[in-house]
């Protein structure tokens, strides 16, 4: 994947926290993760945390204990959907969706992945969907991260089925939507690599 | 009242029945939509898992388009809608940011003021078109429909712009308005899972389930939607989700502009309401008995 990082990089906590402060520092109040107060209102209120190996308000225990790449290498941040409704109820003010996106970034772009958990490959092909189209073509999204992370689901008869019943609707492009100037989709993410992404 | 109209990728092929009756009913209403010229993607919730700027530049390169026309936005999808409202929002935090943004537009040969609004449609038609003038031009009667209202999370969060964050009202007023009966709904904000229908899907399975449950307790006719991936979700899983849970769903789920066009005279057929996989016929036949 071009935009992020080679997969060789220093994993020292020390650089994995300072990418993170990095990439908290480029929205309002990112630095009140500090302010937290364990009162769970994040965990209570969000429908996956039942999912994940260590829930929103671990994620801020474990940071603030020095756990750093733990975080980064469970399946957690990448169960998030983004629903905000942890940052809607958060008492002490926090962007607890800001900053899992935060965490999102720091581990794709340093490599520190969960294994055995794909989630981050549909993001990738998503982006690169983007760069090569300027739009994302859902057909070819489905299929570039099946073949990725669960290739034997191609196969299986109700994804076929399921295919078939949106194409016959007419709520499935077989070809994809290609912006005019896709040109300038890419100018600007050459442009915005060249400044590092933040 | 003109609107520089954004559809996202989903209204071109999933969400298709949302744009084409998203387009008739503004058009009856006499809401204006111009198409921003070669649009592109908002990246969604991914890209902003990768890199920022990128993210937010090129999703700006759709406001700065759009603002040539010195219009504001209408985005019907939640995601789309919240990451062009994200990026307003991070450029008026402060210069520097602003200026950051522009830098990378300039490889485009693009600027952006961060002066161009973002809509969402339900905010348009409830608080700018007003649902007393939408309901003098209904030319049918929605009663005895019962509508189970769902928001899903992005349209209110994280800001509740036009509608509360806890317990947002306006598809409620609307629909009641026009004389269908909304059904208490406490699901209403319950998140649909999103992407993770592909990523996790037993979670999402159950995220979905959950929702469609209380639909069918509740005896809604429909369950109403203002996202394309809630309504694809809600939609087209409920068969793997009954036999996940040995249960049997069959609930339609429209898009509220195919309900809302149904009332303004538009036959079920216009509103793509037979293209529709759960339901579907069920939900067209029912339509259609209902006097003009």
């Amino acid at each position: 994947m071009r935009g992020s990082a080679p997969a060789v990089l220093p994993r020292k906590e020390s650089d994995l926290r300072a990418a993170y402060w990095d990439q908290v520092r480029t929205f309002p109040d990112g630095d009140r993760v500090r302010n937290c107060i364990q009162c769970g209102s994040c965990t209570g209120s969000c429908p996956v945390s039942y999912a994940m190996d260590i829930s929103p308000r671990q994620l801020v225990a474990l940071f603030r204990a020095g756990f750093l790449e733990e975080i980064l290498r469970s399946r957690s941040i990448w169960i998030c959907a983004s629903c905000y409704a942890c940052t809607v109820r958060c008492p002490a003010g926090i962007r607890v969706t800001d900053n899992i996106y935060a965490l999102k970034r720091v581990a794709t772009r340093m490599h520190v992945l969960p294994r055995h958990f794909p989630a981050h490959v549909m993001a990738e092909a998503f982006a690169g969907n983007l760069r090569r189209f300027g739009r994302n073509w859902e057909l070819w999204l489905g299929i570039r991260y099946l073949l990725q992370a669960r290739p034997t689901a191609l196969l299986a008869p109700r994804m076929q089925r399921f295919a078939l019943a949106m194409l016959r609707r007419r709520r499935l492009g077989i070809l994809p939507g290609r912006i005019k100037r896709v040109r300038e989709i890419r100018a600007i993410v050459r442009r915005a690599e060249e400044l590092g992404g933040l | 009242m003109d609107y520089a109209y954004y559809p996202g990728c989903s209204l071109e092929s999933t969400g298709r029945p949302y744009d084409v009756s998203l387009r008739r009913v503004f058009e009856r209403l006499g809401v204006g939509l111009c198409e921003i010229e070669d649009w592109n993607c908002c990246g969604a919730t991914s890209y902003i898992t990768i890199n920022k700027l990128t993210a937010y530049a090129i999703s700006a390169r759709n406001l700065a388009y759009a603002e040539k026309t010195g219009l504001d936005v209408c985005a019907p999808c939640s995601s789309c809608y919240t990451i062009l409202s994200k990026v307003n929002r991070h450029m008026q935090w402060g210069e520097e940011h602003a200026k950051r943004i522009n830098d990378v537009l300039a490889a485009a040969g693009l600027s952006y003021s961060a002066n161009v609004d973002v809509f969402h449609p339900l905010d348009i038609l409830v608080n700018t078109v007003g649902i007393e003038a939408i309901a003098a031009k209904a030319a049918r009667r929605l009663d005895g429909i019962r509508v189970a209202p769902y928001y899903g999370c992005q349209i209110v969060r994280p800001k509740g712009r036009f509608d509360d964050r806890e317990e947002p009202t306006s598809l409620d007023e609307l629909f009641a308005a026009l004389g269908a009966t909304v059904v208490p709904f406490g699901n209403k904000l319950r998140c649909c899972g999103g992407m993770l229908m592909t990523t996790l899907e037993e979670v999402a399975l159950k995220l979905n389930r959950d929702i469609l449950a209380e639909a069918k307790e509740q005896r809604a006719d429909v369950v109403l939607t203002t996202c394309p991936l809630c309504q694809m979700n809600l939609e087209a899983y409920q068969g793997r989700i009954g036999q996940a849970y040995g249960e049997t769903y069959d609930v339609p789920v429209l898009f509220f502009t195919q309900l809302l066009g149904v009332a303004l005279g538009f036959t079920p057929r216009e509103m793509l309401v037979d293209q529709m996989i759960a339901g579907g016929g069920r939900i067209a036949a029912r339509l259609s008995e209902v006097p003009a």
